[in-house]
């Protein structure tokens, strides 16, 4: 019986047919859908705090109203996410302990500092922009809730990019001290943004379900080499380099050769022995565990609130 | 029933068990705000549509966050907020019957209907 769901769950996936949350699905589409858009949420929400750090120290009024403007997004993102994952039967409260506990992960990028005012752009550029790419493929995916959050956050997120960009291309034409700025920020984040596209395909041993459910349409290295190859030209234009010395265009195989990644340094931040995992999680719990009493205090309030109307209706 | 197991790390897809982990108890909130579907009407003139849902604790919080979430670029001049546990559903295994009735009426579309040429405009 499970067999014959599964073959008509699979002929609509391939027929294209989008899956919706009341329709039946395999136990581990369910699950690999709830783990990636809840880690997807957590990135967005994690993702709030390395700007965060600079929203009050911004070189000018529009730069602070630009970058409050961008991380109220991320907000926005992680809650079209969460409600996304909601619908797929886990409460808000479990995946949000599930973060606050360590069990949950966020994307690794996160757990990176934000040490000067370049960073910003260097995030929006490169992090941004290795996540659009991800995200643009994942508003085809066969999930219906996840598919329509993404669109929404493709919308918004375009501009994530090209303001980052823009702090960078006004860095590249100042002064000595902020081209140095702007290529220092170039120079750290470029290999942990290489690093968000996840481990080499190579590295995989199993059969690629998450291809076969289309839930994912491309593979990391495919993905990561479109980057290579967008960003290696967007370089120029800000007169900077990418840090590695073997970015060489292939004209055979059209496209940027680049150097190792260092895979080691990626699973010792997945693991939580990255600059800033524990820095992270605090900030995250501290901001659940203060907010707690105006939870409490709006749920009181409605209660309260829901009571006076059924005396006023009596 | 056939299990998968799942490895392949995906950017934003890293395995659980992977984890640091960590022994920070986290208490369960007692009093977990209602969910609510939120619709939006872009302009005037058209249909609200469902856009998503959110957490409220009461209506006017959920009309508020709806603005805050789904308006950010003036999306909306109008919002709807119904909490989601007033929605009835059809059951889409049920599908099939549902809509049967409907599905050998061709005639009730105009291509159904072959007229010469010279006929416009209808």
């Amino acid at each position: 019986m499970i067999q014959h769901f599964e073959e008509i769950f699979q002929q609509k996936i391939d027929k294209e047919i989008k899956i919706e949350p009341k329709d039946w699905m395999p136990d581990a589409y369910r699950k690999t859908n709830l783990r990636q858009i809840s880690q997807h949420a957590h990135s967005e929400i994690v993702g709030m705090l390395p700007e965060g750090n600079w929203i009050t120290r911004a070189p000018s009024l529009k730069r602070k109203a630009i970058l409050l403007a961008k991380v109220q997004d991320e907000a926005g993102h992680g809650l079209y996410l969460y409600s996304a994952a909601e619908t797929l039967g886990m409460s808000r409260d479990e995946m949000i302990s599930d973060l606050h506990s360590g069990k949950a992960k966020y994307s690794s990028i996160f757990n990176y500092p934000t040490i000067t005012w370049a960073d910003m752009g260097a995030i929006g550029w490169l992090v941004d922009g290795a996540a659009i790419l991800n995200q643009v493929m994942l508003t085809r995916t066969s999930y219906g809730p996840y598919s329509r959050a993404l669109v929404r956050i493709c919308k918004e997120e375009s501009f994530h990019q090209r303001q980052g960009f823009e702090i960078l291309l006004v860095l590249s034409r100042g002064t000595e001290e902020q081209k140095a700025m702007c290529q220092d920020a170039i120079n750290r984040w470029w290999w942990p943004s290489l690093m968000m596209f996840g481990p080499k395909d190579s590295e995989s041993t199993n059969s690629d379900q998450s291809m076969k459910w289309k839930i994912k349409r491309k593979t990391n290295d495919e993905l990561r080499q479109n980057f290579v190859d967008m960003i290696a030209e967007q370089v120029k234009i800000l007169g900077m380099h990418l840090p590695d010395d073997d970015l060489l265009w292939n004209e055979t195989t059209k496209h940027y050769d680049f150097g190792a990644i260092n895979w080691e340094e990626f699973w010792q931040v997945v693991k939580g022995n990255g600059p800033c995992n524990k820095q992270r999680l605090e900030a995250r719990r501290k901001a659940h565990e203060d907010g707690q009493w105006v939870r409490e205090a709006a749920s009181a309030y409605a209660e309260k609130k829901r009571a006076m109307e059924k005396i006023k209706a009596a | 029933m056939r299990q998968y197991f799942i490895q392949k790390f995906y950017y934003g897809d890293i395995p659980e068990e992977k984890s640091g982990g960590s022994n920070y108890e986290v208490k369960a909130d007692e009093s977990t705000w209602p969910l609510w579907e939120i619709f939006i009407r872009s302009k005037q003139g058209l249909d609200h549509k469902h856009v998503g849902s959110l957490h409220a604790a009461d209506a006017q919080m959920a009309i508020e966050n709806a603005r805050d979430v789904y308006t950010r670029r003036m999306e909306g001049v109008s919002i709807w907020a119904v909490e989601s546990k007033y929605i009835i559903a059809s059951n889409p295994d049920e599908a099939g019957e549902l809509y049967e009735p409907a599905m050998d009426k061709v005639y009730r579309h105009p291509t159904f209907y072959d007229l010469p040429d010279e006929v416009k405009h209808m």
